[in-house]
């Protein structure tokens, strides 16, 4: 480590970029030995879609969660320094969060630690968003889907995003281990720093560091990140020997799921990295200042899942040339068999949605993909049929399975069968299907107020 | 006559949450960023054309610092919703390796 240690320095340990990722222990060793202030880990995302904060499930199992939670409690305590972990769950609503909280005191009984935890509640009540909606104080983000009372009805689960506030709050009153709903990715770190006296612009890009572990750093890598937050700057740093920061490495993260690399909303401001200055301060750590943080008008994001359908697919494959070169009249007259065979059902076409996807001619870009003729010498497809209960999405998937199988088509040779379905059964149910229906935020009346703090002692 | 696949580093897509895409090029150094930049052909026209959105739907950020070029479009569909087919939006950025750039010659080397 390059990192020397100073009295006017704020040290910040992240584990990884996502709790249950894992990560070496020697890597979070090294880093403990530089003495941080605090270790954290994010602990969700919206990427990995909406089931997630739709059905209250985990992205990660709780068996890699549970590990990595029990190396850092451990850490923490023996370390007499805060363990913070932000959007806890994968998405951060109540059930997230419950589940996490469950880990941590099954860890602790295990292991007789004690300790007081904090865990903030992100989840918010429809009735609250309602009357937030109806006060005009709820504004659309860019590509937002249009927002009404009906939409707040339907939703799952809808939680709101915490800024540094909460969690400062939860500090200064004791808190030793922080669990938290939705949170700004970068919130728990720039929270610590802030309240240790350092400016907001590096104490929240040493956040935006900080909540994707050791991403910045190449080979890029499932691994620790020592950030060091200091007057006008922050210096990066992996704590594994086999990575490196490098000025465009870590230039380069401010690029990763963000829609600009320069303008950051957060809560309460804009983090703007537009006169960034990335400089090696040795083989493997990078100096960057010249961020700068603009006040504005306290908002926080709002985020929700809606139940759409269940869901029957299969997936099969034709190697048929003839048949390859009409897919799409073929899959044509696949649905309108599938419609008059329903109909005999007495299901009609509104209370399903059949889906093809055409692996081999647009299955990954679809209507954007500029290829238009197929060029492959087979073709996969995977058939999904969406409704309103299962049974109606098994019958008519199966519906769709037979007529791709045996729907005849002009020039056809091989008349036992027009598919090669890789599985017996063919038929699989998937989870349900959900959909996220805002990407909002709103104007509270202050930090706290969406975001009520529980205190246990554990 | 260059194309992207063959003088950049780094092409990539992503979520840049439920709702948008965004792309990425990233260039060796600072000299191929220029040269680039210089031709104009990476701009918000390009992603319009080549992802079918209105060029104003196009959030098209330079960024020298990074050696970069950025651009963020609607999804298609928002993540995960029905129809999509690509929740991470991980492989939408194919359409971006065959751009042609006309890079004159490096007259200062």
């Amino acid at each position: 480590m390059t990192t020397t240690i100073a009295t006017d320095e704020f040290r910040l340990l992240s584990t990884s970029g996502l709790l249950g990722y894992g990560f070496p222990e020697v890597s979070l060793a090294t880093g403990l030995a530089a003495k941080p202030h605090m270790i954290g880990v994010d602990g969700g995302s919206t990427d990995p879609g909406p089931y997630y904060l739709g059905s209250g499930k985990t992205v990660n199992s709780r068996r890699a969660m549970k590990r990595d939670l029990r190396l850092m409690l451990r850490s923490a305590l023996e370390q007499k320094i805060p363990l913070l972990v932000g959007s806890c769950g994968g998405s951060g609503s109540d059930p997230h969060l419950a589940i996490v909280a469950e880990i941590v005191r099954e860890i602790a009984r295990e292991d007789s630690l004690h300790f007081r935890l904090a865990l903030i509640h992100s989840e918010q009540d429809k009735a609250s968003v309602k009357r937030r909606l109806a006060a005009g104080t709820v504004k659309p983000l860019r590509n937002a889907p249009p927002l009404d009372e009906s939409t707040i009805d339907r939703a799952a689960h809808i939680t709101a995003m915490m800024g540094s506030e909460p969690w400062t709050r939860a500090l200064d009153e004791g808190a030793q281990v922080i669990l938290a709903g939705r949170s700004s990715d970068p919130a728990p770190w720039a929270a610590c720093a802030i309240r240790a006296g350092q400016a907001p612009a590096p104490s929240w890009y040493a956040g935006k560091f900080l909540e994707c572990g050791a991403t910045a750093a190449t080979p890029k890598g499932h691994d620790c990140l020592l950030t060091t937050v200091s007057g006008d700057h922050i210096v990066v740093e992996a704590t594994n020997p086999i990575r490196i920061c490098t000025p465009l490495s870590t230039a380069n993260h401010s690029l990763h799921e963000n829609a600009s690399p320069t303008i950051f909303v957060e809560p309460g401001g804009i983090l703007d990295g537009t006169n960034c200055r990335f400089d090696a301060i040795s083989d493997r750590a990078v100096k960057i200042s010249g961020m700068e943080w603009r006040p504005m008008p306290y908002t926080v994001k709002l985020e929700a899942a809606e139940f759409v359908g269940y869901r029957a697919i299969t997936i099969c494959g034709t190697r048929d040339p003839m048949l390859i070169g009409q897919i799409d009249g073929f899959l044509d007259s696949v649905r309108k068999n599938v419609e008059d065979k329903s109909a005999a059902l007495d299901v009609s076409p509104d209370q399903y949605r059949l889906i093809f996807r055409v692996y081999g001619r647009n299955g990954v870009m679809g209507p954007r993909e500029p290829v238009r003729e197929v060029r492959s010498h087979e073709l996969g497809i995977l058939a999904e049929v969406i409704a309103e209960t299962q049974e109606i999405a098994s019958a008519v998937l199966a519906l769709a399975r037979v007529n791709l199988l045996h729907v005849d088509f002009p020039g056809r040779m091989c008349r036992e069968g027009n598919m090669a379905f890789p599985f017996s059964p063919s038929d699989v149910i998937p989870e349900p299907s959900y959909r996220f229906t805002m990407s909002h935020v709103v104007a509270p009346n202050d930090p706290y107020e969406m975001f009520p703090i529980e205190y246990v002692s554990v | 006559m260059a194309l992207i696949r063959d003088i950049a580093q780094v092409c990539k897509s992503k979520n840049a949450g439920p709702f948008e895409l965004t792309i990425d090029v990233v260039f060796e150094d600072r000299a191929m960023f220029e040269r680039v930049r210089a031709t104009g052909v990476l701009g918000p026209q390009l992603f319009a054309r080549l992802y079918g959105v209105d060029v104003n739907d196009v959030l098209f950020t330079e960024f020298p610092a990074g050696h970069a070029f950025k651009a963020t479009i609607p999804r298609a569909v928002g993540s995960g919703d029905v129809g999509d087919t690509d929740v991470y939006g991980a492989q939408q950025h194919a359409p971006l390796l065959d751009v042609d750039i006309p890079l004159a010659e490096a007259v200062a080397k």
